[in-house]
């Protein structure tokens, strides 16, 4: 291992540990290592895992051919609502282009799908699945969009497009867009008092009488707890 | 805090090697007592408090992978434990046919980052088991000699939990617990109708504050990614970082011990370790070495620190260290809730862990296995993360449509982006842990052929389940089927059979892995005495989950603490009494 790389180990997202500083030369400490492209995951990171994201967001895996489909696609399979964005709204193209190189098992099945999609129009149609008209490409894709009616010769095709569906959601799901749309309220500091009380009529439910007096006070939660020599809290 | 590095020839009262539930007790008790202290850390520092480390309240899009696991994070992309089953040059061999995978934290505070916070004492009955069921063996203390330890860990660190009075599930000091969430109500009708008891859950997070060093919870669910409030037990911020502050602990990071180091007469005379930054070894010397690097890694330390006085390792002359490996059992099963589709939108967050849970319920003699589990609760309207959304292609057929009949698996469009939305937070999971029986024959040995990167020997496990693991497995599928089903739930995929043993897991995979370093009051049989000190080495102790006769059906780290205090009392006063 050289120095770059000690410097490198060392600058690992916190220099708290700053065990090496005492053998740095002033020079040393001026390497910045810090990422250079932005979207890398924050938040206790070793230098490899910096280094690795890094990696991988200057590397680009879609064509552009690839990535116009895959963009019709994800809209297809998530599209704007009413009252909600589209998949290429939520950024999702961007995050499975970044997951065929984080797992890059996902490479084959999904580029050779979309290599299907035109094999298929080509040879049924005469054109490239983009050429085709809207009819006919959800023709296409009805086709293998429906795992339990899709004819038994298409398995391949209907696997592709079952991992297409889970890249898509979830990456719509983890979105903001996504997050407004599910009605996800968590995540915000507060104190946990229990299931709403129609929430708890409307499922038929009562906290169980035996614990009530136990269960932890909202008003309580500031007094440092004191207990009697059996256990009990008394402050 | 002092990081610099002392070359050889600086001497301390004691080495501690690791900085997890035992070796960041360690420090404290034995700096407490006034011991000058070097603690060795194989990973990186960490403070869930500072902001560059911090992610807790991060939403999946602040990670590209949107919080998927990886390599180093297999929990996922926030979760806190950075090292994994599969560390990058540090690898570990298998035996035949053997399954085992073996779970390290490379970090200050190590796995107690991200773990659950499952509190549990040991009972009376798991420190006897011998005697009650004639297999394995019974430890060499009690409940009694550990209770008041257990006390002091409760009012140090802060458990919920409800005094229940059950014989073997000891009632300690509590904090207040927590309304059960709604799917938790559903589990707890359908355990009623199955005649399975719940009660309140045991875990480490500070419902009400202990004292004004440490943070209340704010219920946000995450505790696997460590809290900037303190308000979980982490070892960094409650033991490690607290002992430096007020003690004389030097903390020594990217520090991988090779070997103790020892003198003619056999005594340890300190460590030997590889500095990861520079990849250089070096020597510290103590009075006492504390060993505290994981069950395995402790083992794999003392089997590798061969010398003319100790020719098998040290601590190792009845060959002994590294048997007896054992994990928990586990298995798990899941459901959806009808009566949760579409269900209201509120925050459900809570503590990062179950309201509720089913300490052991039934008598063995009933049964045809040995030993016990508990049941672990899952599910509801947890923050969405890489993988809300899948299965659309098998789970979409739960839902009806609006005629009633049952939706068309996979599909696309707005039709789709409804039922997602409809089925989330709908799920049910249940999760068994249990007791396995330790076995001679299940080890880790030095594999002579391979190292790691560092050119240290590594690790070669040797394990296979018995009937009594698999038979208890059975019989937890059987239990999960007949809860859900009452709960009002449709099981998810087909019943896991014979053929896969039931659904139980790989051993490794609980990472409740202990044992290699037992202790016992014959030194034919054991590793360590009952204090915790090698019978052959007498300034030599462990202070990680390597002493454990058996691994109850309860989560180690609680045992870990209370056992790790009791062996520092006893380190403290040898040392007084200049006995070490």
């Amino acid at each position: 291992m050289n120095r770059r790389e000690n410097l490198k180990l060392l600058f690992t997202g916190s220099l708290a540990s700053g065990l090496l500083l005492t053998h740095c030369t002033p020079a040393d400490k001026a390497e910045d290592f810090s990422p250079k492209i932005a979207g890398g995951t924050p938040g206790g990171r070793t230098a490899e895992e910096i280094a690795y994201d890094q990696r991988l967001l200057s590397e680009v895996f879609f064509t552009d051919e690839e990535r116009k489909k895959l963009d019709f696609l994800v809209d297809i399979i998530m599209p704007a609502g009413e009252d909600s964005g589209s998949a290429t709204e939520a950024g999702v193209p961007e995050f499975i282009e970044f997951m065929m190189k984080d797992q890059p098992s996902f490479q084959t099945p999904i580029r050779g799908g979309l290599m299907w999609l035109d094999n298929y129009s080509d040879d049924t149609y005469g054109k490239k699945f983009l050429d085709l008209s809207e009819k006919e490409k959800m023709e296409v894709i009805d086709l293998i969009a429906w795992p339990d009616k899709a004819p038994k010769e298409l398995t391949g095709p209907v696997r592709f497009f079952n991992a297409l569906r889970n890249l898509t959601c979830t990456g719509y799901f983890t979105s903001e867009i996504g997050f407004k749309y599910i009605g996800y309220k968590g995540n915000t500091p507060n104190v946990w008092d229990g299931v709403p009380d129609e929430v708890m009529k409307k499922h038929g439910f009562e906290y169980p009488e035996k614990y009530m007096a136990l269960y932890l006070k909202p008003e309580e939660r500031g007094k440092v707890a004191e207990w009697d020599n059996e256990g009990n809290l008394v402050g | 805090m002092s990081f610099e590095i002392k070359s050889t020839g600086e001497a301390y009262d004691v080495i501690i090697v690791g900085s997890g539930a035992g070796g960041g007790m360690a420090s404290k008790i034995l700096s407490e007592a006034g011991l000058s202290v070097a603690v060795l850390e194989a990973g990186r520092d960490f403070d869930p408090a500072k902001e560059e480390d911090r992610t807790q309240l991060r939403p999946p899009w602040e990670s590209p992978r949107r919080g998927a696991g990886t390599r180093v994070r297999p929990f996922g992309d926030f979760d806190q434990a950075i090292g994994g089953w599969d560390i990058e040059g540090e690898p570990y061999t298998r035996e035949g046919d053997t399954k085992f995978d073996w779970f390290r934290s490379r970090m200050v505070g190590g796995r107690t980052n991200h773990w659950g916070r499952i509190s549990l004492r040991f009972g009376p009955n798991d420190f006897k088991r011998k005697s009650i069921d004639g297999l394995g063996d019974d430890w060499p203390i009690g409940y009694d000699e550990l209770k008041p330890y257990y006390d002091k860990v409760d009012k140090l660190i802060g458990v919920f939990g409800s005094k229940e009075g059950i014989y073997n599930e000891p009632d300690g000091f509590f904090l207040p617990p927590l309304k059960p969430r709604l799917h938790e109500l559903y589990a707890m009708k359908g355990a009623k109708k199955a005649n399975v008891p719940m009660i309140p859950s045991r875990l480490s997070m500070l419902t009400r504050p202990i004292n004004n060093d440490r943070g209340v919870c704010f219920f946000c669910n995450q505790c696997n990614r460590a809290c900037q409030a303190y308000a979980d037990f982490s070892s960094g911020p409650v033991l490690l970082k607290p002992a430096m502050a007020k003690g004389k602990v030097d903390l020594y990071t990217f520090a991988m011990v090779r070997t103790v180091t020892t003198d003619e007469s056999g005594k340890a005379t300190g460590v030997s370790y590889i500095n990861k930054v520079d990849m250089k070894e070096y020597k510290l010397r103590a009075r006492v070495v504390v060993l505290g690097a994981s069950a395995c890694e402790s083992a794999r330390i003392m089997m590798n620190s061969k010398s003319k006085s100790h020719p098998n390792g040290v601590g190792n002359s009845s060959g002994m260290v590294g048997r007896y490996l054992h994990d928990s059992t586990g298995a798990d099963r899941m459901g959806i809730m009808p009566d949760l589709v579409n269900r209201e939108r509120y925050n459900e967050d809570g503590v990062g862990g179950m309201h509720v849970y089913t300490p052991w319920w039934l008598d063995n003699k009933n049964l045809d296995f040995a030993r016990g589990y508990h049941i672990e609760y899952w599910g509801g309207m947890a923050m969405p993360s890489y993988g809300t959304g899948f299965a659309m292609d098998t789970m979409r057929k739960y839902l009806k449509d609006e005629f009633g009949n049952p939706a068309p698996n996979g599909g696309y469009g707005e039709g789709l982006k409804k039922d997602i939305k409809r089925l989330y937070g709908t799920t049910l999971g249940m999760s068994g842990r249990g007791e396995s029986i330790p076995q001679y024959s299940n080890y880790c040995e030095i594999d002579n052929n391979m190292v790691d990167k560092f050119g240290i020997p590594v690790l070669k496990f040797h394990y296979k389940w018995t009937d009594q693991e698999i038979k208890q497995a059975k019989h937890m599928q059987d239990t999960f089927e007949e809860i859900l089903t009452e709960a009002g739930a449709i099981l998810m995929g087909s019943k896991p059979g014979a053929d896969t043993l039931y659904g139980l897991a790989t051993p490794g995979r609980i990472i409740h892995e202990v044992g290699t370093t037992r202790m016992g009051k014959n030194p034919n049989t054991s590793v360590l005495n009952s204090n915790c000190q090698a019978h052959d080495c007498e300034n030599l102790f462990v202070v990680d989950a390597g002493p454990f006769v058996s691994q109850a059906d309860k989560n180690p780290t609680w045992t870990i603490m209370a056992l790790a205090w009791r062996t520092c009392d006893y380190i403290v006063d040898e040392l007084k009494k200049k006995n070490i």
